[in-house]
């Protein structure tokens, strides 16, 4: 297992370094000189060179890919190009939004799911079950903003019982405050993330269902919650781990598009307006730390993988045939 | 004998449900694929036309109401399913060419290759969809292009991912052992057999990709990084009517349910396809892809 967690540790971190080198590229090898965004149109040639100077365009493609990762490395980030304030405590700040945002949807899309999967599974033929999987089947063709737009109108805009946007500006100090501006955006990131992860419960509930160990189980006497429980539950986890994997992921990216929709000033607002006012800076830090979140979750994953399916660990990849 | 009619009870029960699957899918994909050829034709108003009144509700000479400019919404949601299909179409055939041949690449290369590529396609796994678009779009500019491309291309390390995996396994048989000893050439091979035997699950795949690429560019237009005006995306009229929910609530559900038909019939459709491509698959077991074909959305 050791042996297993420093290989994936390894996996990990040249997976780091190519994506740093794949959002580089990306933003620099393509035509168009950042200085450019700093500027208006007509201006003067001094100007120009001193704004490549600020942005560092001036420089060699190496030279620049250098500072680049000497500051990924310390979490520096650089400074923005258009407030000229550092990235490294914008991202934290941020991070102070997007982060809970993201872990509370998250669990609350998993207490919505999981239940509801198993019902779905064991209760297939009943008409709640049924429901339940017609209405997973419509969440996941709805888009996360879309709700947001919905909830707002009816629970904000009409009934008034939520903020329909914003943040309190001291942060956290005031915890109730921030909550209720949290609601509706996890609300609705849970409501469409659940609906997907209900269908990877279910179907990992009814592949145990089918097993030929639980049914050899039930025929030596264990009753039918019983046998679920102890042996269904370890089983069915193994699949719906690497799901939980990565609808973290998706929870988190979610939270990019539902930061807009609630106008919350977490990492996804940040992204949007990094991109429209080209402050590669900006975006480069936020791809970065996000990409580094996502990867952090997907070793995890295999990792607890592992951990609850000793028969998985000789192989690098459990994915891999 | 018993397990035999058991069997026999299974295929077709579950054949029975699922080609009716398969038609409320082609039938709600057939709606926005009619809408969109429509519009190439005909059209109710000019979509720069604002000299309706601002925010008129559903009427006979509106049927979906207009928007804050006046401008007609059953004329705009028209150039959304063409514009909506076109981002579909053309991602899905960019992940389609560049991922099965990179994925047969893969299958074909020798180890240290197919490693490289594989790692390669990890990454870009694990990079989501939304973040290489807008990766892609804060480098190119917001453009349909930029959207069309940025989202293929994410597809098409999926699309890889899973082609590299069948194309392996059925490598690996022994009929293709066989086949080459009698000296059918890589070329044969991967007409012969390789293609027709991974072209379903691949099929049923780009089905559901297509629908996720719909909302990823519903998203990018909402974020106001997709197509710019006068291209009346879905998502960019959802970003629009945003602010007059209340006051003309068409203008911001109409789009939305625009969305849900679209997507809704093309994840039928790829139910339909996979149970039609495998008959014996239990009732509703496995009624999502394998969770290797997937990455963040």
């Amino acid at each position: 297992m050791t042996i297993y967690i420093l290989r994936r540790l390894v996996v990990l971190v040249v997976s780091l370094v190519l994506a740093s080198i794949v959002i580089f590229a990306l933003l620099r090898l393509l035509p168009g000189d950042p200085a450019n965004a700093l500027l208006g149109v007509g201006a003067t040639d001094a100007q120009i060179s001193a704004a490549r100077a600020q942005v560092g365009s001036d420089q060699s493609i190496w030279q620049q890919f250098g500072i680049f990762l000497r500051q990924l490395v310390t979490f520096d980030f650089g400074r923005s190009f258009i407030s000229n304030l550092p990235i490294g405590p914008e991202i934290t700040a941020r991070l102070v939004v997007t982060l809970p945002l993201t872990l509370l949807s998250f669990v609350l899309a998993v207490i919505i799911a999981v239940p509801l999967g198993i019902i779905a599974a064991t209760k297939s033929s009943r008409w709640y079950g049924a429901t339940i999987s017609a209405a997973s089947q419509l969440g996941i063709a709805i888009p996360v903003f879309w709700v947001g737009i919905l909830l707002i109108s009816w629970l904000a805009l009409s009934a008034h019982l939520l903020p329909s946007g914003g943040f309190p500006r001291d942060d956290w100090k005031d915890p109730a405050a921030a909550l209720r501006s949290l609601t509706l955006p996890v609300l609705t990131i849970a409501i469409v993330m659940s609906a997907s992860l209900l269908r990877y419960v279910r179907s990992a509930t009814l592949d145990v269902l089918g097993s030929d160990y639980l049914r050899t189980f039930r025929s030596l006497g264990g009753s039918f919650s019983g046998t679920l429980v102890r042996h269904g539950l370890r089983n069915g986890a193994v699949p719906v781990i690497a799901i939980l994997g990565i609808e973290l992921a998706t929870t988190f990216l979610g939270a990019v598009v539902v930061e807009s929709v609630f106008t919350l000033p977490g990492l996804g607002s940040m992204l949007v307006l990094g991109i429209s006012q080209h402050d590669y800076p900006a975006v480069q830090g936020v791809l970065f730390v996000s990409t580094l979140f996502v990867l952090l979750v997907g070793f995890g994953a295999d990792i607890a993988q592992r951990l609850v399916d000793p028969r998985l660990r000789d192989t690098v990849s459990g994915n891999r045939p | 004998m018993t397990a035999v009619v058991a069997l026999e009870a299974i295929t077709t029960a579950t054949r029975r449900r699922r080609s009716w699957t398969l038609v409320v899918g082609l039938v709600l994909f057939g709606l926005v694929l009619a809408t969109a050829i429509v519009s190439l034709f005909w059209l109710p108003y000019d979509p720069a036309d604002t000299a309706g009144s601002r925010l008129e509700p559903p009427s006979l000479a509106h049927w979906a109401g207009t928007d804050r400019l006046g401008r007609d919404l059953a004329t705009q949601l028209m150039i959304g399913a063409r514009i909506a299909l076109a981002v579909g179409i053309g991602s899905v055939a960019i992940g389609a060419v560049i991922g099965i041949t990179l994925g047969l690449v893969a299958a074909f290369a020798g180890r240290v290759l197919d490693d490289g590529v594989s790692a390669f396609l990890d990454i870009l796994i694990a990079f989501p969809t939304l973040l290489l678009a807008m990766l892609i779009v804060a480098a190119q500019g917001a453009s349909l292009w930029s959207a069309v491309l940025a989202i293929g291309l994410a597809m098409s390390a999926i699309i890889a991912r899973l082609t590299r995996i069948l194309a392996k396994r059925i490598l690996a048989l022994d009929y293709i052992t066989a086949s080459r000893t009698s000296g059918t050439g890589m070329w044969g091979i991967i007409w012969q057999h390789l293609l027709p035997n991974v072209w379903p699950t691949i099929l049923v795949n780009l089905a559901l990709q297509f629908g996720l690429s719909v909302i990823a560019e519903a998203s990018l237009s909402y974020l106001g990084l997709g197509a710019p005006p006068p291209n009346s995306s879905w998502g960019r009229m959802l970003k629009e009517a945003e602010g007059t929910v209340l006051t003309a609530p068409i203008g911001a559900i109409a789009p939305g349910i625009a969305i849900v038909i679209l997507v809704l019939g093309l994840n039928l459709i790829a139910d339909g396809l996979r149970d039609i491509g495998d008959p014996l698959r239990r009732v509703s077991a496995r009624a999502v892809p394998a969770p290797t074909t997937e990455g963040p959305r």
